[in-house]
């Protein structure tokens, strides 16, 4: 997934007067990504026997069964509430990408200014949900998030209570921001850490504050990690079934519920699909703009070149 | 040529006195007790081998490492509790440092940017701060479309574009070729005297030193051994140190606690002690080897109390001897430096 990868290049587009590289050096990088092309050809197969193909199934059936024509997304707009769905699924992966976003920036500066092996035990808190299974982290959430809870009791202790999470959209949200985390941290941290410290110093050095001198700075210069993490959290909470099904309710479910519903309970495979299509249009137009911004194949490119 | 725009600034002395450093696990302090005063519009160099504190002491200066004790003034006022943005210095690092984001033009106006001033001005000033440095036709250019000598004339366009009180450097010919190094060098220096502005530089090249500076700082283990004008550091050298810092030197053993410094060009050589003149002094010696560098030979020598040292002949005089042959080098006292003998680690 192009997400993943950091660029390291920063956001503003390259002027007119990049120097071409003379031809000697330009041949064999050329040859290097061709050949970089036919290794990645198993993994291309694969992607469209398994992935594409069924993909394009789906789609297809939206727009062809029953009938042909439109007649799914009519009803997705006219049934009154898919539409609510829809919008409270986007709502929730902007407000968990934005939480994600807010919780991981200082984590992610924090690692690229300790000790290794502080850093090191960083990582692992960060990594340690990718190695429990989503159900039981699920689950801990579900304990903590019940009515006499952790979070209830915690909270009844002021004197404030009845904080039941369990089965509204917040407890989904802040469950969903535990779990989306490390895909907001590493491509965050990645970026960060290849920022030059010394930068600062010259930007104080010049007369702006250390507040000016991150916003003028720092921010601008870790943008490309921002839009790689945020862009990565969101599409994947789109999609996200697990957490909403235990943790929401029914009355605000958000889209893959539905779906699931609709496949599973009314086997409304078209209609489904139809759902499915739009979060899919989303999820590209997400895609494209991100790549206008952060130019992930840039950083492929480099990849290509620096092995 | 000075552009009519370009910056006019008064110059400003800098006093620092018995400023430390301490890092903590350090078995000594990285700065121990420097006491320097620049004078207005000076080249001040700190010449040093690594690790002996002059970057610790310039990042004090310019605010980025806090004192463990003592001051540091710009004419007269106490700047060392300040915050860097507040000292109103310039300072340029070896890795040009320049902010990859912005253009030339955006990184040499962010200092001006910092401090409001108007629009039209930022123009016209970033403009000549450019010419100043030669790169009036780099303006839209990103850093990573320039080289590094480019690079670091950016850089110290920036740094003097807001008529800094000084201007500090370290080491920023390090990062460069030896030909981009003496072309920026020659720059430095003509920046220095069409500025006027007070510079402080670190290095630890003594070609470089010798040929910028107005005076040197030697650095060694934190402290200041000497400070001088690159000749009184050369002929009057007040340490063993700094006399083998700076270029080649013969040490002789003399009476007491005192050691005798004498520059390659100052001895004679002789075929035997008869022919040494009256009132100097003579060591006798053998030649080890001569060797043939640019204008002049380096004839190597062999003394009989075990030390080597050298003497250097003008090319195209006849040479008074051969390796091997034994001959009397003779100096005047004029010509001698004498120094503390060091404890025990120099075998004089
Ligand atoms: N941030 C720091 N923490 C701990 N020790 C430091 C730090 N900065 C410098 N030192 C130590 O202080 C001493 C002086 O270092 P400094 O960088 O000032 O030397 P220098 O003269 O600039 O050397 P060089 O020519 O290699 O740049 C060294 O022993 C160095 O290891
Ligand atoms: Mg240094």
């Amino acid at each position: 997934m192009p997400m993943t990868t950091t660029p390291a290049e920063p956001v503003t587009p390259a002027g007119p007067t990049v120097p071409g590289e003379p031809a000697a050096v330009a041949e064999p990088r050329r040859r290097r990504r061709a050949a970089a092309g036919w290794v990645l050809l198993p993994a291309v197969a694969v992607l469209l026997v398994f992935f594409f193909y069924p993909l394009a199934t789906i789609v297809w059936s939206s727009f062809t069964e029953p009938t042909v024509g439109l007649a799914n997304y009519t009803a997705l707009f006219t049934d009154g509430v898919s539409v609510t769905v829809l919008l409270r699924t986007l709502r929730t992966a902007l407000i968990v990408a934005l939480v994600a976003l807010v919780v991981a920036y200082p984590y992610a500066y924090a690692m690229t200014r300790v000790s290794r092996r502080t850093r090191a035990v960083l990582t692992v808190l960060v990594l340690l949900p990718f190695w429990t299974s989503v159900m039981a982290r699920n689950f801990a959430w579900y304990l903590l998030e019940q009515r006499d809870g952790l979070i209830d009791r915690f909270f009844s202790l002021f004197g404030i209570d009845g904080v039941v999470l369990l089965g509204s959209v917040t407890g989904v949200t802040v469950a969903m921001v535990q779990v989306m985390l490390p895909f907001m941290v590493l491509p965050l941290y990645s970026n960060l850490s290849s920022i030059d410290l010394r930068l600062m110093d010259a930007a104080t050095s010049l007369g702006a504050s250390r507040p000016k001198a991150f916003a003028r700075v720092y921010l601008p210069l870790s943008l490309p990690g921002v839009v790689s993490g945020f862009s990565l959290v969101f599409i994947v909470t789109l999609g996200f079934f697990v957490t909403p099904a235990l943790l929401g309710t029914p009355q605000q479910s958000l889209v893959s519920q539905v779906i699931e519903t609709r496949v599973g309970d009314l086997l409304d495979f078209p209609g489904a699909g139809a759902m499915g299509s739009v979060l899919l249009a989303v999820t590209l137009v997400v895609l494209f703009a991100v790549s206008r911004i952060a130019k992930p194949t840039a950083a492929l490119n480099q990849a290509v070149d620096r092995a | 040529m000075r552009p009519s725009t370009a910056p006019t600034s008064t110059s400003h002395g800098i006093r620092i006195s018995g400023v430390s450093k301490v890092f903590p696990g350090l078995p000594r302090p990285a700065v121990d007790d420097v006491t320097l005063d620049v004078a207005p519009g000076e080249f001040m160099t700190f010449l040093g081998p690594s690790g002996s504190g002059k970057t610790t002491t310039l990042s004090m200066i310019a605010g980025f490492t806090p004192l463990t004790a003592g001051s540091i003034c710009v004419d007269g006022e106490d700047i060392s509790r300040l915050k860097p943005h507040k000292r109103d210095l310039g300072v340029v690092f070896q890795q040009y440092a320049l902010f990859p984001h912005l253009t030339v033009t955006k990184n040499v106006a962010f200092p001006l940017q910092q401090r409001a001033v108007p629009r039209a001005d930022v123009e016209a000033r970033v403009r000549a701060a450019l010419e100043l440095v030669g790169l009036a036709d780099f303006a839209d250019r990103l850093p990573r479309q320039l080289s590094g000598g480019q690079q670091q004339r950016v850089a110290l366009a920036r740094a003097v574009v807001y008529q800094p009180r000084a201007l500090l450097m370290d080491e920023p010919l390090g990062a460069l070729d030896k030909k981009l190094r003496d072309q920026l060098r020659r720059e430095i220096a003509r920046m220095h005297r069409e500025l006027g502005m007070t510079f402080l530089f670190v290095t630890h090249d003594q070609e470089e030193a010798l040929t910028l500076s107005d005076r040197i700082a030697v650095f060694n283990n934190g402290r200041v051994e000497q400070v001088g004008t690159p000749n009184e550091l050369y002929e009057r050298p007040s340490t063993l140190f700094v006399a083998q810092f700076l270029g080649e030197s013969n040490v002789f053993a003399d009476d007491g606690a005192e050691v005798v410094v004498v520059r390659p060009e100052r001895l004679e050589l002789h075929a035997e002690p008869g022919a040494v003149p009256d009132g100097c002094r003579h060591r006798k010696a053998v030649i080890t080897d001569i060797v043939y560098v640019g204008n002049h030979h380096r004839i190597g020598l062999r003394f009989a109390d075990g030390t080597e040292g050298s003497v250097m002949r003008l090319a195209g005089t006849a040479l008074p001897a051969a390796p091997g042959e034994s001959v009397v080098a003779s100096w005047s006292p004029r010509h001698q430096a004498a120094v503390p003998r060091p404890a025990a680690t120099w075998g004089v």
